[in-house]
């Protein structure tokens, strides 16, 4: 035991009681009913999805809840090639940002059922959920999107959420 | 010679406050949601909007949530589109309104908005607290905030510098001025004698020495020169901020006394302007951010304040101690009582860091070169 | 919404940090390994020496390099001390215990460490403690190689 210490392991753990908040309890209880749920603002009319309870560009309260479907357009995309630790999903796998028919916000999901050399922007999806015996306030409810076969939707319809 | 930075080129006053009620748990708002009515409120006020500020500086600390660049959500409870200048120091708000003053020293933007949030009930605080501290010889130890206080507070008795009976006395006092604080959470008329009868949490410090655990959001709007005339008939005007910090080796300090707060009052023109010839500071009011009774005394005495200094009648953080928030709203509550009219001069101090570590005092007065009225 | 109706959900943030320590700490914690204490050769702003313990990298006070590490202790003075009569998770004993800064003779600043005393009758500032070490085979180099202060003196 002659050789010098030259690292400390400093472990930390802390546990939190995390809130949702009102905003974002609306929404995983829309999920829980198989359903996307966002809200609009009333300054701007504009719908966000997530919502959390204030309009990003107005700092006022969303108020009205607006049931969005289950279709949308990928906005952009890219392919995860990369491994990391805690990866769940297999490699390459799609992370793309879906505009859902109605939201003025689009969100992360993933894309499967499409190799990932034809992925493209304006691609049309559907949300793919799991089994309604299993939907809860989380976002697990939802497995994946995947095309649903329309048309691309053009450039310009999506071209102001890049 | 002083750094230029601690007294203004420019005169800087606070021309609006808001803060949500201090509570022990907001648990069914998240941050965001707490936050959005009181920058509404901050800017209502004053007849303003988020369009009308120059830039945007918060302070709060993803520690308290458990996420990191928690602050980023923030923004959306102020809207920043079209988009804004915007900072956020992971410290006590009151460290925001530094920034924020400094920038507008500048002389190219008139206004700030600067805000804090800080939601102490999701953990153990005493836990998360201790990561703020040296990692390699004091966090491994785990020690809480409460026996770092308490180290403070044996040493103040041995010194001969204070009691029990002191402790005791700050805290009957401030939670009986909370009385008239609408927005304090603890608020009571006890006399000290049954205070001493509360069990120790970490001895000499029984349970009334020590801050509340609050959930709470502040707001203040900086306007500079005629900007803020335009705002407010009484502006609060900054003559002078500054802030200083000791080392962080416990062991190497000494406990008693606070050189980093005197130096700040000295860089912030407090003993020049206010300073009499017996050297007591006699100003109108003092809000200081003490959240342990035992140390009241140390920065009183840093500051070198007359007896006849009305200290924290908001009640203080004895009051009210929503992490984060209690620095910027010691600023606030002396800048609205100058704005109120029932006071000419005041100082505020705000601190980080175990035992006082790190300080900064801010001088307050009804006019831009510290003239009360 | 009703208020009832929020989600809340427990969540854990962990991290398994590992912490490199460069010559002047990585000195000191081989030292604790060794059943050792070790501080550093300093000086105040006004030329008069110190030994910093722990050893930071640099004075606390004028910020310049510190010197050689030296052993200091093992027994020491406690300046200042608090009761913990219910100790949280992580801190040092799981018993009623006090905190301490004691300074190691030979030292000029102190360290923060758990003396376990019994009772707070047993503590007083000024008295002087001693150091009760893990067994040599399972100290690693980390504070807790010395798991505790003891008055001097005691069984």
């Amino acid at each position: 035991m002659s050789e010098p210490v030259t690292t400390l392991p400093t472990p930390m753990r802390v546990e939190y009681a995390f809130t949702a908040g009102l905003a974002q309890s609306r929404y995983l209880q829309g999920i829980a009913e198989g359903k996307f749920i966002g809200q609009r603002c009333p300054k701007c009319h504009q719908v966000y999805v997530p919502p959390r309870g204030s309009c990003p560009t107005d700092g006022v309260a969303t108020t009205d809840d607006v049931v969005l479907g289950n279709a949308g357009t990928v906005t952009t995309y890219c392919v995860v090639n990369v491994p990391f630790q805690g990866q769940s999903i297999e490699i390459p796998y799609i992370c793309a940002q879906i505009l859902l028919d109605g939201a003025n916000i689009a969100f992360m999901g993933l894309i499967q059922e499409v190799p990932p050399d034809q992925v493209r922007m304006g691609m049309r999806v559907e949300a793919v959920w799991v089994d309604p015996s299993e939907w809860g306030p989380t976002m697990t409810s939802v497995k994946y999107f995947r095309p649903n076969g329309e048309p691309d939707a053009p450039y310009e319809s999506f071209a102001k959420y890049l | 010679m002083s750094p230029a930075s601690s007294k203004p080129v420019r005169p800087v006053a606070v021309v609006s406050v808001a803060q949500s009620r201090s509570v022990r748990r907001e648990d069914h708002r998240n941050e965001v949601e707490i936050l959005m009515p009181v920058v509404t409120e901050v800017f209502a006020k004053i007849g303003v909007t988020k369009n009308d500020m120059g830039f945007v500086c918060s302070g709060s600390t993803d520690y308290l949530v458990g996420a990191p660049f928690s602050f980023v959500s923030a923004l959306d409870a102020v809207g920043v589109w079209p988009p804004m200048r915007e900072s956020h120091v992971e410290m006590d708000g009151a460290w925001a309104l530094y920034e924020a003053w400094t920038l507008l020293q500048e002389g190219e933007l008139d206004t700030a908005l600067v805000y804090s949030f800080g939601r102490s009930s999701p953990s153990d605080l005493r836990r998360v607290l201790a990561l703020q501290l040296d990692p390699y010889y004091l966090a491994p130890l785990w020690p809480d905030p409460v026996a770092l206080a308490a180290l403070q507070a044996q040493a103040l008795i041995d010194a001969g510098r204070a009691t029990e009976g002191d402790f005791a006395a700050v805290a009957a006092r401030s939670r009986r001025d909370a009385l008239g604080n609408p927005n304090a959470q603890v608020a009571k008329d006890q006399a000290p004698e049954e205070l001493l009868a509360d069990d120790y949490v970490v001895a000499p410090l029984r349970r009334h020495a020590l801050p509340p655990i609050t959930d709470g959001a502040a707001a203040v709007v900086l306007a500079a020169g005629d900007r803020a005339r335009d705002l407010v008939e009484r502006p609060a005007w900054i003559t002078g901020i500054d802030h200083r910090i000791e080392t962080h080796a416990l062991g190497a300090r000494d406990l008693t006394a606070s050189p980093s707060t005197a130096l700040a009052a000295e860089e912030a023109g407090v003993f020049e302007r206010w300073g009499s010839g017996s050297g007591a500071v006699a100003v109108d009011v003092a809000e200081l951010h003490t959240p342990y009774a035992s140390q009241e005394g140390v920065v009183r005495h840093a500051l070198r304040l007359a007896d006849s200094v009305a200290v924290n009648p908001s009640g203080g953080p004895l009051a009210a101690n929503a992490l984060m928030v209690a620095g910027l709203l010691r600023i606030g509550e002396a800048a609205q009582r100058i704005m109120d009219g029932s006071a000419g001069s005041a100082i505020a101090h705000a601190t980080s860091g175990p035992c006082l570590q790190q300080n900064l005092v801010c001088a307050l007065a009804a006019e831009p070169d510290g003239k009360g009225s | 919404m009703a208020e009832s109706d929020v989600l809340r959900a427990p969540h854990v943030l962990e991290y398994p940090y590992l912490r490199s320590l460069g010559p002047v700490l990585g000195a000191f914690f081989t030292g604790l390994r060794d059943g050792r204490i070790l501080g550093a050769r300093s000086a105040d702003a006004d030329g008069t020496p110190t030994v910093v313990v722990p050893p930071t990298e640099y004075d606390p006070a004028t910020g310049r390099d510190v010197g050689e590490l030296i052993e200091v202790g093992p027994g020491g003075v406690v300046t200042t001390w608090a009761w913990v009569s219910e100790p949280l998770e992580g801190q040092p004993l799981d018993r009623p215990f006090a905190w301490a800064l004691v300074r190691p003779d030979g030292a000029t600043t102190a360290m923060l460490h758990a003396v376990d005393a019994g009772s707070p009758e047993a503590m007083a500032s000024g008295m002087r403690v001693v150091p009760r070490w893990r067994p040599a085979e399972a100290r690693t180099g980390t504070l807790l190689d010395l798991a505790c202060f003891v008055p001097e003196g005691a069984g």
